[in-house]
């Protein structure tokens, strides 16, 4: 791979959950993440909720400062190397709640000026650059344009919310569940946007989901996290037809499939993930693991690469590797 | 359970150290120098310094202030400049009689606006809704010490049925509950109970109204089954909130009482600190304020742990 | 790039919705109690402003043999207080200085106070939890008796009275002003604008003013009633404002001695703060009311 356009090196980020001294509690959010995005890229992160997909999209856009580790923008590490404010241009997010993420107070227009005139673009340039955007996403700048968010349906909200991001010229947009909350029709719509802004500006996207598929239409690399770790990397196609973590492959079959033929009738996955305060040791999977044994429950298993740029963290693979 | 209120009290004590530091200040904010209450005009230089060493003025605010804490712990809160008479005694006397009427208007303000509350929030809409509506707005709008010369206007001067001012027969100041010295009460205690009456009628009404809704109260409506059983359960879901509002009402009245207090002449804490203001009696004015000021903390330290303990999905807080 | 005719035509087109505090001014305009309460309050206020010119008499001259005229007496329709003085005269004038120790104190709270809780609010983390414990201190004494406690420390005088209130107002408006912005803190679109790259400064100003200040705003305004009442008691007890001054709070002190010669008369100052009170009061319910609903 080229000098990724953007990476995250060993990210760690453990939240307070009450306690002091001793009995201090935390919640282990996301713990020792790392991967890369080429650029033009669509890299997937799935899980259950709570997994830490979301904390690493705040790290990952620095509106979260990691414990340790480090994000880089084109191999300079934000913060020391690459001031901050220039990275706000370089990299931005879109929310899943499309309401909560625009001011009630602001008119559309002026919430998708906003971010250019923070960059030093004058108030009738950036409210310019607004229009043009809001009619690149399919809103009529002239009907939208004045309205409120409350006047908006959760579809048109969220093409305001993508035109608010594109306002930077950003290179990697970090999409948070962006399209979870709509319906399937207008899910669709938005998504059809998302691919064609890809193409036309040559966008990095990071695309969180629950939707497994969703995330296998639209990426190129898919990240699957479990309680805050990375389980499985790999290319969409190896990933989803050949699965090297048990994780993984519970979630496939846990996946309502399109071919009613395939649909499975047990549920892979029973339970809820155990408590993020107080991981299980070993792999964090072997809880819920149908194929877990020895070394599972005690040792943390390393990363294997099981193929072209396909890794995945379970201890069957060192297995398949000693068999070989 | 334990650990809530080892934590509540925990928490607590910065706070009284917090209250009793802006007690020992309220001294020190106050114009002039503090001797010149005490000593005689035409004081010689010396005896002015000789003054300073003995009530510790010339040392730093840290090393004052501890000094006092350390007194005030050990229930000296130093002598009245106009009696001469120990603060806490003063203190101690008048809080009995604060207390009396405090406990009595917490009572009458709480029965009434319960029932008033209880009766609106029933027939939610009516007329007798807005009427105890109407009641609440007015209660906590009406200036009570204002409320109290109209109750004297009505009742003392023009109607001549009870005593308008002091605690009992002949300036009387130890207190009996007998009918001579209980007719000194009702004024002051009805005139005081409506400031807590419109915030009680207020809550019981919205928890009521609440409690209604809900789907299984509403469906025993809808059979007409209004019995014992539905009130019951209205009463004990609404009795943590309501008696949490008691409990701080009655805080509030303790301290709120010097108003009410000066109206009647009732020979409380709020007297006292109206003498204390008038004679600019600063020793009585700090000492009144700290012990006013620690029995609402501690009232509201109780007022936590009882609810907690009746309802203990409080206890996250 | 010049802003051409062009884009100055194109601009002009957007049609710029109902802004919020517009339908909350409509709502409030349904609610006819508030609407009275509201025109009660401004009249109290006009009164105020134009006292001198609506007061038959000189609020300080007293005449010696008209002490204690009773309401109706000829040339003082609401009789004359213990030094001679038209009444209706110092009702009218005491407006100026009740309004103004009642309203005051609540505007500068209202200020200093919405900047705490602005400030903690939105910084979070240790600065929030000292400010707010600093805070519970002073929220430790009943109201009364803070502003008694100090103006008592402090003496009497007008000064002493609005800084006294102006100290027991300051903890729950930066309570409320602390939750307010807390809630909206969390928010996405507040992350949103952090990820623009905007200083804090600007965040506040752009995003979090506008959707905080209302509520809390709201929150002060119905202080105000507690507030008249406040400042009117300590007049009531010899703080803050003296004699001869004209304010209904020492009205009401000055005339309690003669409530067995002419009980009613004695009564009227309490009826104004009466009045001021409860219409700020129900003002600021109806504003509550008309802010409440949802978009």
């Amino acid at each position: 791979m080229s000098t990724p356009i953007l990476s995250a090196h060993n990210l760690v980020k453990h939240f307070n959950a009450g306690g002091f001294g001793a009995a201090r509690k935390v919640v282990r959010a996301v713990d020792d993440v790392s991967f890369e995005l080429a650029p033009g890229e669509t890299l997937g992160v799935v899980g259950e909720s709570g997994c830490g997909k979301s904390t690493t999209a705040r790290l990952l856009v620095q509106l979260l400062r990691p414990d340790s580790g480090s994000v880089r923008y084109e191999g300079k590490v934000v913060g020391p190397e690459l001031p901050l404010k220039a990275f706000r241009s370089k990299v931005q997010m879109v929310f899943q709640d499309s309401f909560a993420s625009l001011n009630p107070r602001m008119t559309m227009i002026d919430a998708v000026a906003f971010g250019p005139t923070v960059h030093g673009m004058s108030q009738s340039d950036a409210t310019r650059k607004a229009q043009d955007l809001l009619d690149r996403v399919g809103l009529d700048p002239s009907r939208f344009g004045g309205r409120y968010a409350h006047e908006l349906s959760g579809g048109q909200r969220q093409r305001v919310n993508i035109a608010r991001a594109l306002a930077f010229d950003p290179q990697v947009i970090v999409l948070d569940e962006a399209v979870s909350a709509l319906d399937k029709s207008v899910e669709a719509q938005v998504l059809n946007l998302l691919m064609d802004l890809r193409r036309e500006r040559g966008l990095t996207y990071v695309f969180i989901s629950h939707d497994l598929n969703v995330v296998r239409h639209i990426s190129d690399r898919v990240m699957v996290m479990y309680l805050g770790e990375v389980a499985e990397i790999g290319p969409a196609e190896s990933l989803y037809s050949a699965p090297r973590h048990p994780y993984t492959e519970a979630l496939l079959a846990a996946m309502p499939s399109l071919d009613p033929d395939r649909r499975t009738m047990e549920a892979p996955l029973a339970g809820d993930p155990p408590n993020p305060i107080d991981p299980p040791p070993g792999c964090r999977f072997h809880t819920r693991c149908s194929r877990a044994f020895g070394p599972c429950s005690s040792q943390v298993p390393p990363s294997h690469t099981v193929g072209k740029s396909h890794v995945a963290a379970c201890h069957l693979n060192s297995v398949k590797e000693q068999v070989a | 359970m334990l650990s809530f209120i080892l934590r509540r009290v925990l928490y607590t004590v910065p706070i009284m150290l917090g209250v009793s530091l802006v007690c020992f200040a309220l001294v020190h904010i106050s114009p002039g120098d503090p001797l010149v209450s005490i000593l005689p005009p035409d004081a010689s230089v010396e005896l002015q310094q000789q003054m300073m060493a003995i009530y510790g003025f010339d040392r730093s605010y840290p090393e004052q202030f501890l000094r006092w804490l350390g007194l005030a712990l050990q229930g000296d809160l130093g002598n009245s400049i106009a009696t001469g008479r120990p603060v806490a005694s003063e203190v101690f006397n008048a809080v009995g009689n604060t207390l009396i009427l405090a406990v009595t208007a917490t009572i009458i303000g709480f029965t009434l606006g319960g029932l008033f509350g209880f009766v609106a929030g029933y027939f939610r809409d009516s007329w007798i809704d807005k009427l105890a509506t109407a009641i609440s707005v007015v209660g906590v709008s009406v200036p009570h010490y204002w409320l109290g010369m109209v109750m004297v206007i009505i009742f003392s001067v023009e109607l001549r049925w009870l005593p308008a001012t002091g605690a009992g027969p002949g300036g009387s100041s130890q207190w009996v509950w007998d009918w001579e010295h209980m007719q000194y009460l009702i004024l002051p205690a009805i005139t005081m109970s409506v400031i807590p009456m419109g915030i009680v009628a207020r809550t019981v009404r919205a928890l009521v109204a609440d409690i209604l809704q809900q789907e299984f109260v509403s469906g025993l409506r809808a059979k007409g089954l209004l019995d014992r059983g539905v009130l019951a359960h209205v009463i004990k879901n609404a009795a943590p909130t309501a008696l949490a509002v008691m409990g701080l009402q009655l805080g509030y009245l303790l301290g709120g009482s010097i108003l009410i207090e000066t109206v009647f002449s009732w020979p409380g804490t709020g007297f006292l600190l109206g003498q204390a203001i008038f004679q600019r009696d600063l020793p009585l004015l700090q000492g009144t304020i700290l012990v006013l000021a620690m029995f609402f903390v501690i009232l509201n330290l109780l007022v936590d742990v009882a609810q907690t303990s009746l309802d203990p999905r409080l206890q996250r807080g | 790039m010049a802003v051409t005719a062009e884009t100055v035509a194109h601009l002009a087109k957007i049609e710029k919705s109902q802004g919020y505090w517009r339908s909350v001014w409509t709502r409030f305009l349904r609610d006819k109690v508030a609407v009275c309460a509201g025109l009660v309050a401004a009249g109290l206020v006009l009164m105020a402003i134009f006292a001198p010119w609506i007061a038959p008499a000189d609020p300080l001259e007293g005449s010696m043999i008209k002490r204690l005229s009773p309401i109706g007496t000829e040339g003082y329709p609401l009789g004359a207080d213990e030094l001679g003085r038209d009444m209706l005269s110092r009702l009218i004038y005491g407006a100026r200085l009740s309004l103004f120790m009642g309203v005051v104190p609540v505007l500068i709270a209202f200020a200093i106070g919405a900047a705490i809780g602005i400030a903690a609010g939105y910084l979070g983390g240790w600065v929030n939890t000292i400010t707010m414990r600093v805070l519970d201190v002073l929220y430790a004494f009943p109201s009364v008796l803070l502003a008694i406690a100090i103006s008592g420390a402090l003496g009497a005088g007008i000064l002493n009275g609005l800084l006294s209130l102006t100290v027991v107002f300051i903890p729950p408006i930066a309570r409320v002003a602390e939750s307010v912005t807390t809630s909206v803190r969390k928010l996405e679109y507040i992350e949103a604008a952090q990820a623009s790259g905007a200083s804090s400064l600007r965040i506040v100003r752009d995003h979090v003013l506008g959707n905080v200040l209302g509520p809390i705003f709201v929150y002060a305004t119905s202080l105000i009633s507690v507030s008249m009442i406040l400042a009117a008691g300590l007049s009531f007890l010899g703080l803050g404002v003296s004699p001869p001054n004209a304010e209904w709070g020492l009205m009401l002190n000055t005339l309690r001695n003669a409530i067995y010669v002419q009980p009613w008369l004695a009564a009227l100052p309490g009826v104004m703060i009466f009045l001021t009170s409860i219409s700020f009061n129900m003002l600021s319910d109806g504003l509550r009311s008309a802010m409440d609903v949802k978009q």
